[in-house]
């Protein structure tokens, strides 16, 4: 084992500042280290997605990333999306189309439905389908994440139009 | 038990509704607690040691040298493993298996615990894991469903008979005019739920704790309790949210075993999560089916037997038999039924109940093949098995509790458009040059009910609290059995509080064979019955209330208040009548099981009937399912919201089963070679699209109180046979075996 590395992260807009080793992965430090426990480890090879955060503004798998690869990195994890008092959009809309049953990988899809929704802010059901992907549902909930998605991106359009 | 009914007549103003999931607050936000999301002060990692053989014995752990690493506390191995007051390869209970607990150096199968690694972080203890080092005396494992030679089980799955036979099976043959003979296989699968299995214990003196994923939450107290010498009230369980169960978390095994005594043996808390390749392994599996179909039809293409024999694997050290063949019992009216299993003996883990235990790879084939018979007779597939409608249960003659079968064909094939489909393969293309094929099944799952326990209590304040130790693997048990209790106590759902998951809690009983809503939501039902046929006692035979002398039966209990039934003005709120009575807390209690004399009386299952279209590239064979509907008819619905969701999951786990999924053993090391989710496929959101559930409407009077039958594993029955069957009919090509690739058509091509 090799020497503890001095690393910087910015989580939900907190800054952290830790002593990682080298083989740290990001999901352990977010987990077991920083308590963040909305995203889940489900199969460690980035298959799974339940680990999904938003790292500097691109959708990653954080059982695969270092949390040296993550140094000076901002990151967002599913706490920083929303909470129970103010539910961002994407939350309410898998709630209220019941986008979930066990909910393990719920965390993952919504972080990476956000992304989703940023890069493309009007997906056909196709869109939503393959940018979702590399997201895994055992239970299975897909049809019902998809309408969720799809919902949620019509109220965010629709309020993004009120706005302009 | 009329009378106590006749007092919730309101059953329904909850229930029934599309309600909102309760925890989905918590589930979309990330703060749902699930097992690994617990991190107490103290806290010591396990990682467990997995063989890397099948069949033989460790002869060396480097345990220096894991012991020698940074951070590494302890490391457990035969030589200093702490006993156990069970016996793990003992059967000591009902649903007990034999596990791998380190109690000798024996390797049974690939993945099973050999050491145990305790560090003060995850990482550390990881690498005290490979650092052990093993090595073997290595021998020839037995692989596959010709490993060994095949015996005859006592059982089938967990006690169902191993063999079944109805009338003369020689007769039906003989008596056939068209017959076929066709064997299907079906792969060993693994559960894989989301969460895999993890742990956190924590021993004070001898109280645990255990923060885990369980099925059966109450019940697995008294199982964890035998293996470590302390009564069942000396284990808590805490089991909010499980992350997806499938079986798999209803049986104790080796590794949460192991973890729990490390803590006791540490004096600290201990967690345990396992990684995804030993997910298969020690949490049991569906074993390998190899099934013959012979089916025989007369002249008018009614079936005179229907003769189902299923070998299956299991293991070497304990014995769950897949029970397929029992698919064919209770849904074609043949002559003649028989349904017989075999299993094998191999070096893999001991399988256990999946999802529709012996019901998926059960349906699987015997709907491929009816759609082979209906084929050769040159009828409808549909039509065929109308033909053969059972309208009492095959064999035994029982009535059905209730059986909308018909409802769900005509539904669902209306749906669907079924009608002018062409009887022949290969007859059918889309604008883009795609072969198209049309396939149905029909979907059959058995409507048990264990047993168990509730408490509902009336506060002074009017409101409810509803107890029951449920477990909520994603279903909606959360929701669905709130919205029961509610209804037995006449209030709305904001106004009752629902305490669930821990073992401190009455018995909710087992959380498996889609019996979970009827089970607990009935002892729900009759606790909150019997909270308010005490309640209407104090309003009744209290001169001072508006109800006095309206008499127990005479009272309706409505949004917070008890109503005489001749008279809705005569009515008095569950505060001011519990307040005038002095205040103390009106309490309930109820059971719900199946006697003996309902069982003899009906044969109980949920229906439906599945039609899938594929589409098949003419050239690349790539198989692609573009539409399936599926319509059910399982008696009462209490959530749509949430049985539309299971039962669209069942429907995926059957495009999963026909088209993804299959462990692929390595016959010479017995290790499986896509032991993670980049090689074990299961669908993902774009493998899914036209997907339709339609519920029948059905009433049972018999099942149940309630009404209820299940909906969370019907929905992989049928669905399989379907999506093969379609492949056949666009392609010509007839697979009789899962999953079906690419490769399969080709041969045919």
């Amino acid at each position: 084992m090799s020497k503890k590395m001095q690393i910087t992260l910015t989580v939900n807009g907190e800054t952290q500042e830790l002593l990682a080793e080298p083989r740290e992965l990001l999901i352990y430090v977010l987990r077991e280290r920083l308590n963040i426990t909305g995203p889940h480890v489900g199969c460690e090879t980035s298959h799974c997605g339940a680990c999904t955060v938003t790292m500097d503004g691109k959708s990653v798998k954080s059982c695969t990333v270092f949390a040296a690869q993550a140094n000076g990195a901002e990151i967002t994890t599913i706490e920083g999306i929303g909470s129970p008092d103010s539910l961002h959009v994407l939350q309410n809309a898998f709630r209220e189309h019941h986008g979930l049953q066990c909910g393990f990988c719920t965390p993952g899809m919504i972080t990476r439905a956000t992304k989703l929704l940023e890069d493309n802010p009007n997906p056909t059901e196709e869109d939503v389908r393959f940018g979702m992907a590399g997201n895994l549902c055992r239970c299975t909930g897909y049809q019902n994440i998809v309408k969720s998605v799809l919902a949620a991106a019509t109220e965010l359009s629709a309020a993004k139009e009120a706005a302009e | 038990m009329s009378d106590i009914l006749a007092l919730a007549p309101r059953f329904g103003s909850n229930s029934g509704q599309s309600l909102t999931r309760r925890d989905g607050v918590a589930k979309v936000t990330g703060t749902a607690t699930f097992a690994a999301d617990n991190h107490p002060d103290g806290l010591l990692y396990a990682v467990y040691v997995p063989a890397t053989i099948a069949r033989g014995t460790v002869t060396h752990l480097d345990v220096a040298a894991a012991k020698a690493h940074p951070g590494v506390v302890e490391v457990i191995t035969p030589e200093n493993r702490p006993p156990l007051a069970g016996d793990p390869d003992s059967k000591p209970f009902m649903f007990a298996f034999r596990f791998e607990a380190l109690q000798n150096n024996t390797v049974r199968y690939a993945n099973q615990p050999i050491a145990l690694v305790l560090a003060e972080t995850f990482e550390a203890a990881t690498e005290g894991a490979r650092l052990l080092n093993p090595l073997y005396d290595a021998q020839q494992p037995r692989m596959g469903l010709d490993g060994d030679a095949p015996f005859t089980p006592e059982s089938g799955g967990l006690g169902l008979p191993g063999t079944t036979v109805h009338g003369d099976i020689d007769a039906g043959h003989a008596a056939s005019a068209q017959d076929i003979d066709v064997t299907y296989e079906t792969p060993e699968q693994y559960h894989n739920a989301m969460e895999t299995h993890a742990v956190v214990a924590q021993w004070n003196g001898d109280h645990v704790t255990l923060d885990i994923p369980s099925q059966a939450i109450v019940m697995q107290r008294g199982a964890f309790g035998y293996y470590f010498g302390i009564p069942p009230e000396n284990v808590t369980i805490r089991s909010p949210y499980l992350g997806g169960g499938f079986g798999s978390k209803a049986i104790i095994n080796g590794p949460q075993i192991l973890a729990i005594l490390a803590a006791r043996m540490t004096g600290r808390p201990v967690k345990l999560m396992l990684s995804r390749d030993q997910m298969f392994g020690p949490s049991g599996h569906r074993g390998a089916t190899r099934q013959r179909l012979r089916i025989g039809i007369d002249t008018d293409h009614r079936m005179t037997v229907l003769d189902h024999n299923s070998l299956a694997t299991t293991s070497t050290f304990d014995t769950f038999v897949e029970s397929a063949a029992n698919a064919s019992q209770g849904l074609y009216a043949a002559g003649a039924l028989r349904s017989a299993h075999q299993g094998v003996r191999i070096d893999a883990g001991t399988p256990g109940p999946v999802r529709a235990p012996g019901e998926a790879p059960g349906s699987a084939a015997l709907e491929c093949a009816m759609d082979e018979m209906a084929y050769k007779a040159g009828i409808d597939p549909l039509e065929f098995r109308l033909k053969n409608y059972a309208e009492t249960e095959p064999g035994t003659g029982k009535p059905y509790s209730s059986k909308a079968l018909r409802d769900c064909y005509a539904q669902g094939a209306a749906r669907f458009g079924w009608a002018g489909r062409p009887l022949a393969p290969r007859q059918m293309t889309d604008e883009n040059g795609m072969l198209v094929g049309w396939g149905m099944g029909t979907a059959l799952f058995a409507a048990p009910m264990f047993a168990a326990q509730a408490r509902a209590v009336l506060r002074p304040d009017g409101t409810g609290l509803v107890e029951t130790a449920a477990s909520d693997m994603g279903q909606g048990a959360w929701t669905a059995l709130a919205q029961i209790a509610a209804d037995s106590l006449g209030l709305p759902m904001d106004r009752i509080e629902f305490r669930s998951g821990t073992s401190d809690l009455p018995d909710a009983g087992i959380a498996g064979g889609s019996a979970h809503t009827a089970t607990a939501g009935g002892a729900l039902h009759a606790a909150g019955t019997d909270a308010i046929r005490r309640l209407a006692e104090l309003a009744t035979g209290d001169p001072d209330s508006p109800l006095y002398g309206a008499g127990n039966a005479g009272v309706i209990a409505r949004d917070g208040r008890l109503h005489a039934r001749d008279d809705d003005t005569r009515s008095e709120s569950f505060a001011d009548i519990i307040t005038r009575a002095g205040g103390a807390e009106v309490e309930g209690k109820g059971s719900a099981s199946r006697t003996a004399e309902a069982s003899a009386a009906h044969a109980m299952y949920s229906h439906g009937a599945v039609f899938a279209e594929v589409k098949v590239d003419p050239d690349l064979f790539q198989i692609r399912v573009t539409r399936l509907v599926g319509a059910f008819a399982a008696g009462r619905i209490i959530n749509p919201k949430l049985t539309e969701s299971q039962l669209m999951g069942g429907m995926i786990w059957g495009i999963s089963f026909a088209l993804h999924e299959e462990a692929r053993f390595d016959q010479r090391t017995g290790r499986i070679m896509n032991a993670d989710l980049a090689g074990y496929h299961i669908p993902v959101n774009a493998d899914v699209s036209g997907l339709e559930v339609i519920t029948v409407h059905e009433d049972d009077p018999h099942v149940n109180p309630l009404g209820i039958k299940g909906v969370g594993e019907i929905g992989i029955t049928g669905t399989v046979g379907a999506i093969g069957n379609a492949i056949w009919h666009a392609t010509g090509t007839r697979v009789r075996h899962f999953p079906i690739r690419i490769p399969d058509l080709l041969t045919g091509a």
